[in-house]
């Protein structure tokens, strides 16, 4: 079936939690690759990746620290080039970033000078709601991420923790059609973290989003996605994608499942068994 | 002017290991000030009055002090001071900040502007006097605008400093959120910049100070420095020491003054 483009459509989401239409790409990486100018040569951080990601697909990246996660959720943000091939979103080449693509970056890179209010109306101040539906929209955002006590707190008094569901909250804010997450859940503790991401899927069930999500936790990348992207380092490029084939909406229960754990253990293996390619051994 | 900073400068260092250390620390710095002052007058008066040093000593300073504020020639001289002060300041920094935006944002200005800059830079406004005096007279103009140079070169370039030290996260996450250059530069840059920029003010204020006490050293009629230069020749000492102090009083507590502002703009910051 074709998705509804009313990102707000509930009935949509019971109906075929995986219902999306494969053929239909919103992001595509085609031989996409990044390279860094170094003092003698250049170094690859990237190596031409392909990648076909469905609208409303949710997919996570997992990989040794600098296989070129961050710099894979760059390009389609439009925060960097490509060196080599291209970036499409909605079939059209990505030239630069934009409001539909919201990002979260691994620094949670908040507005020190804003309060979490602040940080969290910055983007809808650039659009032409008027200040009362802004303010309601921020606080729907600050809401979903328990913020509310602290909504007129500055970042430096919150803890890494409550910052990065400040920069979740500000990019939630926007309602962007694509979310690129890196590492987005990387600072919480583990019952925070398990939160956020029911939390996430919740969302994303309803208002089905097309979510890339960079994690270095195997557990998170089987929990979230449909298809896990596993990376390899030097230079960086996919090494496996792996299809997690279990029902949304995913459980307690299913964390706990044989399917489950095995997927885990395939994503596992994929992650810390990878042949050498380069010098370096992987890290266990 | 670097003038001490202890009241303000005590951060939450980590506890000190020796107890003796932590015991000193409860004493509140303001006692220790006030005290380091009376010791440092009684110093001075003791000095004095035993000849060891041929210099007035408080008393004739003090009693000095007040006939000239009762007469009204410290009020006088203090304020014409400090309007060539304020007027030259005013006009250096409110230049300084669009210059170095303007520096920090585009390469072409940073690359037009930079080399006057730094070349400015490294010639002490003093060095200007002379030029200024043949050029444009005697009158109030050379001492505001060398006022005026002083403070526009510090400020500049840390204004400038603070718009390429902008975090690069920063500046993506507004992009991201759809911010264009102009929001960027409004919304980011110059609130990231500021802290920088009042460093840079504050410093130029300092210069100020200093370029207007040995500017009117060379020519004025009026002013702290030229009270003090007209003392120099009557061999009047209790006058230059009023000067001084007063110079030194004024240069602190203006200098204190933007600390608060600049604390108080900056409250957002993370301190260590
Ligand atoms: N601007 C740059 N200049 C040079 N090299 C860079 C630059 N940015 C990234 N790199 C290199 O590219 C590689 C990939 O970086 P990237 O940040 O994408 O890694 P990552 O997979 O996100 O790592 P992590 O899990 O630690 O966040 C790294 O080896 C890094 O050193
Ligand atoms: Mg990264």
């Amino acid at each position: 079936m074709k998705p509804s483009l009313s990102k707000s459509d509930a009935s949509d989401a019971s109906a075929a939690p995986d219902g999306f239409d494969a053929s239909a790409a919103k992001i595509s990486f085609r031989g996409a690759g990044k390279t860094f100018p170094l003092k003698q040569g250049e170094f690859t951080a990237l190596d031409e990746v392909s990648l076909d990601i469905a609208d409303r697909e949710f997919v996570t990246v997992v990989g040794p620290s600098g296989c070129g996660k961050s710099t894979l959720l760059n390009l389609a943000a439009g925060l960097a080039e490509p060196t080599t091939g291209q970036v499409l979103v909605d079939g059209a080449v990505v030239t630069g970033p934009g409001p539909e693509r919201g990002v979260i970056f691994q620094q949670y890179a908040l507005f020190p000078w804003l309060t979490v209010r602040g940080n969290v109306e910055f983007g809808l101040k650039l659009t032409s709601l008027s200040a009362a539906e802004r303010r309601r929209k921020a606080d729907h955002a600050i809401e979903l991420v328990g913020l509310a006590d602290f909504a007129d707190a500055l970042p430096k008094t919150l803890s890494g923790g409550m910052k990065q569901r400040c920069a979740i909250a500000r990019a939630y804010a926007v309602d962007p059609d694509v979310l690129l997450m890196d590492e987005p859940f990387g600072a919480l503790d583990a019952l925070t973290r398990v939160q956020m991401q029911d939390q996430l899927l919740d969302t994303w069930t309803r208002e089905r989003r097309t979510v890339l999500f960079v994690t270095h936790d195997v557990d998170e990348a089987v929990y979230l996605a449909r298809r896990v992207v596993v990376m390899a380092a030097r230079p960086g490029r996919v090494h496996r994608v792996i299809e997690v084939d279990l029902p949304y909406p995913r459980t307690e229960e299913l964390r706990l499942s044989p399917e489950f754990a095995r997927i885990r253990n395939e994503v596992w293996h994929a992650v810390y068994h990878q042949e050498p390619a380069g010098s370096v051994a992987p890290v266990t | 002017m670097t003038v001490l900073t202890a009241p303000d400068k005590r951060p939450d260092k980590p506890p000190a290991a020796s107890g003796r250390r932590r015991r000193s620390r409860t004493v509140p710095p303001f006692a220790l000030n006030l005290a380091a002052l009376t010791l440092g007058i009684t110093v001075w008066a003791v000095a004095t009055s035993a000849h060891l040093v041929d210099v007035p000593g408080p008393l004739s300073v003090g009693s000095r002090a007040l006939q000239m504020a009762g007469d009204g020639t410290l009020g006088e001289d203090a304020l014409a001071s400090l309007r060539r002060v304020f007027l030259g300041f005013a006009l250096g920094t409110l230049l300084a900040v669009p210059v170095g935006f303007l520096m920090g944002w585009y390469p072409l200005a940073r690359g037009l502007l930079e080399p006057y800059v730094q070349f400015f830079r490294t010639v002490p406004p003093l060095a200007i006097i002379p030029l200024a005096i043949v050029t444009m007279g005697i009158g109030e103009t050379p001492k505001v605008f060398v006022i005026f140079l002083a403070a526009f070169l510090s400020s500049v370039v840390a204004a400038f400093q603070g718009v390429i030290g902008v975090d690069s996260t920063l500046v993506n996450a507004a992009r991201v959120l759809g911010a264009r250059d102009r929001v960027i530069f409004l919304k980011v840059v110059v609130p990231a910049a500021t802290p920088f920029l009042l460093v840079g003010m504050r410093i130029g204020l300092g210069a100020s100070w200093a370029t207007v006490v040995a500017a009117e050293l060379i020519a004025a009629d009026k002013g702290l420095g030229y009270e003090m230069m007209h003392a120099q020749t009557y061999y009047d000492l209790p006058t230059i020491f009023v000067g001084l102090i007063s110079i030194g009083v004024i240069g602190l507590v203006m200098d204190r003054l933007l600390l608060r502002a600049e604390r108080h703009l900056t409250a957002w910051q993370e301190r260590r």
